[in-house]
């Protein structure tokens, strides 16, 4: 049972990137237009990136 | 058209609704280093295309940074430079850029960020919950696998620390809810949630200090998880319907160019009049406020104000109200009444007074739960009593009891209800229809009785051609070319979308109240009513006839004359017929002449019209309805039918209406057909029969489980199969509702390009 000792904080800390990673997309807007994202997807010609 | 004193395109580019570059600089907000931001709603937007065209046009700007659609909300956020190498820029470019790709553009009022907050909060409740029950749910199967002794008391103790801030932030809206409830005296769906929540936590806690055998982490935090996931849909659906609706709404006037007495004109914001100040109004602006013409001839569109489909004509002396679009020429107006006091404070003092009925209606699932929480919870008092009297062991009686808590907590009762309503929701979009609420949504499926609108719901509002009578072939021709210098309504029904080109005036002009006049050589055409054209009233005396008629006079003599009508909105016919065959009582309610409305509803089949009906005596109406036992859905769209819209049990409007009337409605559709109604209507029944059944299923599965927790045989495995399947169980019945019944055509994609065809012609 030693070994419980190391994969419990593994588990735990797996399960918190998961949760660090989801706030990080909510917090940035990736979930702010998703129906957009599905179209965007689809297209080919990218939008000019910010002129100079 | 260099000749000509009008010219077409100008005026038909006034439709287009101009924005001034100061407005937009108030509506936008800056980002610092000469960047601003500008919030656009663009409620046409629908596809990958238009996300692509749009931002296009608008990075191709020069001044331009970056430009992004946001297809969910059909907003457009673009940041631009204040100042380029070339000067100040002007914004307004923003707005045109958009237009000229074929998409309406409209300042966002406000953006409203508050609703934005609520839904992040919940989805990071959601995903901290989630984390929380699936880490426990691990530690938990490790438990009924067979760990013991310290393992297990480990296990627990680790579960509780994981549980613990879980229970706080994600339960806190249920926490919320439930003690705003109960401090009023009442109970809800979250009352008995929180008991069982709380009461499970607090048990489990303690059994964990005492080396017990079972804790109900698990099933406290993925209880949570559950009941967000409704939470959290529920109020998506609200929240893209909001924004939908909001995003359509047109700038009322909010500024107008007062008249000093020694001339000079400035701009004032609306609030700043006071009675008898003068101001001006040019053709094609609506009228900021209540006052008396003073000089100027026009005629107004009040289709929107008193359900009136004729322009009505007005000269110095006669009353222009507020909200009125001016049509044909600039007007003078001495302003009576303040804009707190105008008509459109009025109308919204009458729907306070009317929003009863519907601040009354109780949602199905708080209904529910006021049966539900004193059952359950004195089915867990005995149970409690029972053990501890006849077993007197009272701890043990405590652990059945929460067992009998936890096992009946409402978590398929609390996922029956929104998920039905976000699918049938769903449903509706696809339709084109909005839906502002769930509770509209149970209202709808009550109802008995339709009272339409006239203008502007069962008919278009705008005028058609139904005859031309005309003895000379080439008159139809003139009479175009002559129509298509105007903005009157009449004018470009007549004008439709035929190329005048072929004809040059050498002169034309227009007479506000009488009509349009032009030379052609020596021949002098006149366009408009009877008494203009042709010098005298000839024809039948117009009054009250159903249809508005036009003539056409070369050199003084009538050649043609020109009958329209009211054109009905597509799908009314069988909007009314499917209303009709499946049982309801259908009724119309307009603010127009009594002619007018009775000839459309012949047209309709409606059996019961009532015409020249004030805000008040429509909301009177609607009140009579109910009284008699009705549960009435109100169709309608101006600001007249706005009162009768919060009166009614539940209340649908074009998303061409007037803003208070958008606001007032609970449902809006965005489709220009009215057979949606129907198939609303349709939708909400079928809804409302799924969330019985899953009333009857929830229910069903609490009768079963119950005597199993109150025998003491419940553990912490069964609570947690017998909640999760119960759960599935309903989310799949819910989902029946959308299977198996796609629309067939698109709605809405195809308006945007239509109602540009006509800037384009």
């Amino acid at each position: 049972m030693n070994m419980l000792i190391y994969l419990i904080p593994i588990a735990l800390f797996m399960g918190a990137m998961g949760l660090m990673a989801f706030l990080w997309s909510l917090r940035s807007g990736q979930y702010d237009d998703l129906q957009g994202a599905a179209w965007r997807v689809l297209s080919d010609d990218d939008i000019d990136p910010p002129k100079p | 058209m260099s000749c000509c004193g009008v010219n077409a395109d100008d005026v038909l580019a006034l439709e287009a609704g101009r924005v001034s570059a100061e407005e937009i600089l108030l509506a936008s907000h800056s980002l610092g280093e000469g960047l601003r931001q500008l919030d656009l709603s663009v409620p046409d937007v629908h596809c990958g295309d238009c996300i692509m065209t749009i931002e296009k046009a608008l990075v191709a700007l020069p001044f331009v940074q970056t430009a992004r659609v946001n297809l969910t909300s059909r907003r457009v956020s673009c940041v631009y430079r204040e100042e380029t190498s070339s000067g100040a820029t002007d914004p307004s470019g923003i707005i045109e850029a958009i237009q000229a790709v074929g998409y309406r553009a409209n300042l966002l009022a406000q953006a409203d960020t508050q609703s934005e907050k609520t839904k992040n909060q919940l989805l990071l409740a959601v995903g901290v919950s989630g984390f929380a029950a699936a880490n426990i749910m691990l530690l938990s199967v490790s438990v009924w696998s067979g760990a013991d002794a310290a393992t297990r008391d480990m296990f627990h103790w680790i579960s509780a620390l994981i549980a613990a801030p879980a229970l706080v932030y994600a339960g806190r809206f249920f926490f919320r809810s439930a003690w705003s409830a109960l401090k009023r005296g009442r109970t809800n769906m979250d009352v008995p949630i929180s008991l069982a929540v709380s009461l499970s936590y607090g048990v489990s806690l303690w059994e964990t200090a005492h080396h017990g055998e079972h804790a109900w982490f698990d099933a406290t935090v993925s209880l949570l998880f559950f009941l967000l996931i409704g939470r959290t849909l529920d109020h998506i659906m609200r929240e893209k319907a909001r924004s939908a609706i909001n995003g359509l709404a047109r700038l009322a006037p909010r500024g107008a160019l007062l008249v000093a007495p020694d001339g000079s004109r400035r701009y004032v914001a609306v609030d700043e009049l006071r009675v008898g100040d003068v101001i001006a109004v040019a053709a094609g602006e609506r009228i900021p406020i209540d006052g008396i013409v003073v000089a100027g001839e026009s005629d107004l569109d009040t289709s929107i104000v008193t359900g009136e489909s004729r322009p009505v004509s007005v000269f110095a002396g006669t009353e222009a109200s507020s909200g009125a679009m001016n049509l044909t020429g600039a007007l003078v107006i001495r302003a009576t009444r303040l804009a707190r006091n105008s008509l459109l404070a009025e109308i919204i003092a009458l729907m306070e007074a009317a929003e009863g009925g519907r601040a009354r209606y109780r949602r199905i699932a708080d209904r529910a739960a006021s049966l539900y929480s004193p059952a359950v919870h004195s089915l867990a008092l005995a149970t409690f009593l029972a053990w501890g009297i006849f077993g007197g062991d009272w701890k043990q009686a405590l652990l059945v009891a929460v067992a009998v808590l936890i096992i009946t907590c409402p978590c398929a009762l609390g996922l029956a209800v929104p998920v039905v309503q976000v699918v049938a929701a769903g449903e509706l979009f696809r339709r084109g229809v909005m839906v502002k609420d769930g509770s509209a949504l149970e209202r709808l499926a009550e109802i008995d009785c339709v009272a339409f609108d006239k203008t502007g719901t069962l008919t278009l509002g705008s005028p058609r051609l139904v005859r031309a009578e005309t003895d000379v072939e080439p008159s139809l021709a003139i009479a175009r070319a002559l129509a298509v210098h105007s903005r009157h309504p009449l004018s470009r029904a007549l004008a439709g979308a035929h190329n005048p080109a072929a004809l040059l005036f050498d002169r034309v002009s227009e007479t506000a109240g009488g009509g349009l006049q032009g030379a052609i050589g020596a021949d002098l055409y006149k366009l408009g009513s009877a008494r203009f054209a042709c010098g005298q009233a000839i024809a039948v005396p117009g009054g009250d006839n159903a249809l508005t008629e036009v003539m056409l006079s070369k050199n003084g003599r009538g050649v043609a004359r020109f009958l329209f009508d009211d054109t009905l909105r597509p799908g009314a016919e069988d909007a009314v017929k499917s209303l009709q065959s499946s049982g309801f009582h259908t009724v119309m309610v307009s603010g127009d002449q009594q002619c007018v409305v009775d000839d459309t509803a012949r047209a309709l089949g409606l059996p019961q019209a009532l015409g020249a009906l004030t805000p008040k005596q429509k909301v009177e109406e609607i009140a009579r309805l109910s009284a008699a036992g009705h549960r009435v859905l109100m169709v309608g769209d101006g600001i007249n039918d706005a009162p009768a819209l919060a009166a009614a049990h539940v209340s649908i409007a074009p998303s061409t209406a007037s803003d208070v009337g958008r606001q007032a409605a609970d449902f809006v559709f965005f489709n220009d057909r009215l057979d949606v109604v129907p198939q609303a209507v349709m939708i909400a029944r079928r809804s409302a029969r799924l969330i019985r059944q899953n009333f009857a299923l929830a229910i069903g599965y609490n009768v079963l489980a119950v005597p199993i927790a109150m025998a003491g045989l419940a553990t912490p495995l069964i609570a947690s199969i017998a909640m999760s399947t119960s759960s599935l169980i309903v989310v799949a019945n819910a989902l029946r509702l959308a299977r198996g019944n796609r629309p067939v055509a698109r709605p809405s994609a195809a308006t945007a390009p239509a109602n540009f065809g006509v800037q384009t012609a």
